[in-house]
């Protein structure tokens, strides 16, 4: 990357950079899911009609869960050392930061998970074409849940113990999210329901949550560190 | 470097939470000036910095940063530089990182040294390709300060900045500062050290206490004793 690359991608690589690091959160949110999903089919048992039609949700639990373990720090590490303050110190809107921190993110947390679903998916016994819908409706889905993780991880930047804060405010948010993109996949597989409206929905969901998400983190970052 | 850096603080007021810390400061500081914030722990330095780097609002009053050549939009945070008491660095990322991604988001632009370079001003050249979680706290200070160096902005608000460096470092630090100015930059530091600066100028935050938007005029006047050495930076305005 050259040196005239702008401010926000200069800290969407810093960013990655760090997550992928010893000590970085990328590979956490991984192993999470991947634990839950290896779990799962022993705790069910041997029923593997069971565990397709539970399999989604699954999934889905485990995406939602594995995004929010990496999201509490996603304002406080650089709060905790001060570059938050430095980070703020250019012409470009807070919001630009922002959108730039929950962009790292997600293509250093979430985006390994869409990639790990296609192969982790055959240990619940999805169809191929569930696959796909699921592997769709996460990578549709999973920037809601970073944008929404990223206001709960602005208003608790300050806060010692953050997480479980973080979680309590974002979980019913994150409802929608869960609901459309499982139904979205078990629609693509039973027949006659149909597959677009869901996932629709849940791309306006993603939408909405990115321009709310990002003015509200914005917001909560001016009122925390302000 | 910087021609026309002109910083004017009129009848500022600061809070921080709640509390009311500084009231009815008023300033013009133009290129060349240093001026040390002293008064005790609580007083509003750092306070101050912040609100004068633009990350918080003051609570009355009016800060202008000018500059010939950077057009007045500029928001006031993209022309200054801030040395907290932390340092900003990433332990996991190296020295050369570290600097080059601020290289990458604030800009170098005219007058920039390049990361090594700016090091072996400080006299770290060796720590370049070290991670800075290694360092000690006086190399992150120094590496901090590099940052300055890096990507040159007008401005320099820093606080408590030879905290932590040892006697030769801070007669480099006191090089950079006096540098800084005769290209025309402002430095304003928030220090209980004292600084071995030419023509430094101090500003005693005690003497600045909060006060309601009803105050005597007269309290004007009392700016001007409050400030020691020359008064040639000072346009004592009254409220």
């Amino acid at each position: 990357m050259s040196e005239q690359a702008g401010p926000f991608r200069a800290l969407v690589a810093r960013d990655l950079r760090l997550s992928l690091r010893v000590g970085g959160g990328a590979l956490t949110g991984v192993l999470f899911f991947l634990a839950v999903i290896t779990t799962v089919p022993f705790g069910v048992g041997p029923d593997l009609n069971l565990l397709a039609r539970i399999g989604p949700a699954i999934m889905w639990i485990a995406a939602l869960l594995a995004t929010l373990i990496g999201l509490e720090r996603l304002f406080q590490s650089d709060r905790d050392d001060g570059a938050l303050d430095l980070l703020r110190l250019t012409d470009a809107p807070l919001s630009s930061f922002i959108i730039a921190k929950v962009v790292a993110h997600w293509l250093g947390a979430s985006l390994p998970l869409v990639l790990a679903t296609p192969v982790l998916s055959l240990l619940l016994a999805l169809e191929p074409l569930a696959i796909a819908a699921l592997t769709a409706t996460l990578l549709v889905g999973t920037p809601a849940l970073s944008f929404l993780g990223a206001v709960g991880a602005a208003l608790a930047v300050t806060l010692r113990r953050g997480a479980l804060l973080m979680a309590v405010i974002i979980l019913p948010f994150s409802i929608p999210v869960l609901i459309f993109g499982v139904a979205a996949t078990r629609a693509a597989v039973t027949e006659p329901d149909p597959f677009w409206p869901p996932f629709a929905l849940l791309g306006a969901v993603s939408l909405i949550y990115a321009v709310v998400g990002t003015v509200g983190a914005a917001a909560a970052i001016r009122i925390n560190d302000g | 470097m910087w021609r026309g850096t002109h910083l004017t603080l009129n009848a500022l007021a600061v809070i921080r939470g709640e509390r009311p810390l500084i009231g009815g400061l008023s300033v013009d500081l133009s290129g060349g000036d240093a001026v040390a914030l002293v008064g005790p722990n609580g007083s509003g330095k750092t306070s101050l910095l912040r609100v004068l780097a633009g990350l918080a609002e003051p609570a009355a009053g009016t800060i202008s940063l000018q500059v010939d050549g950077v057009s007045a939009d500029t928001p006031r945070a993209a022309m200054v530089h801030l040395g907290g008491h932390l340092d900003g660095l990433k332990g996991a990322l190296t020295v050369a990182e570290n600097l080059a991604f601020w290289v990458r988001y604030f800009g170098a632009g005219p007058g920039a040294l390049s990361a090594p370079d700016a090091l072996e001003t400080l006299g770290i050249g060796h720590a370049l390709n070290l991670p800075a979680a290694v360092l000690s706290q006086g190399q992150k200070r120094r590496v901090a300060l590099a940052r300055l160096l890096v990507a040159p902005r007008p401005v320099w608000l820093l606080d408590e900045p030879t905290a932590a460096l040892d006697v030769a470092s801070a007669a480099r630090f006191t090089e950079l500062v006096e540098a800084h100015r005769s290209q025309g930059g402002i430095v304003v530091a928030a220090t209980h050290a004292p600084l071995a600066l030419q023509t430094l100028k101090t500003l005693d935050l005690a003497t600045y206490p909060p006060r309601g938007p009803d105050s005597e005029p007269g309290e004007a006047e009392g700016l001007a004793t409050a400030l020691s050495g020359d008064e040639y930076w000072l346009e004592g305005r009254s409220a």
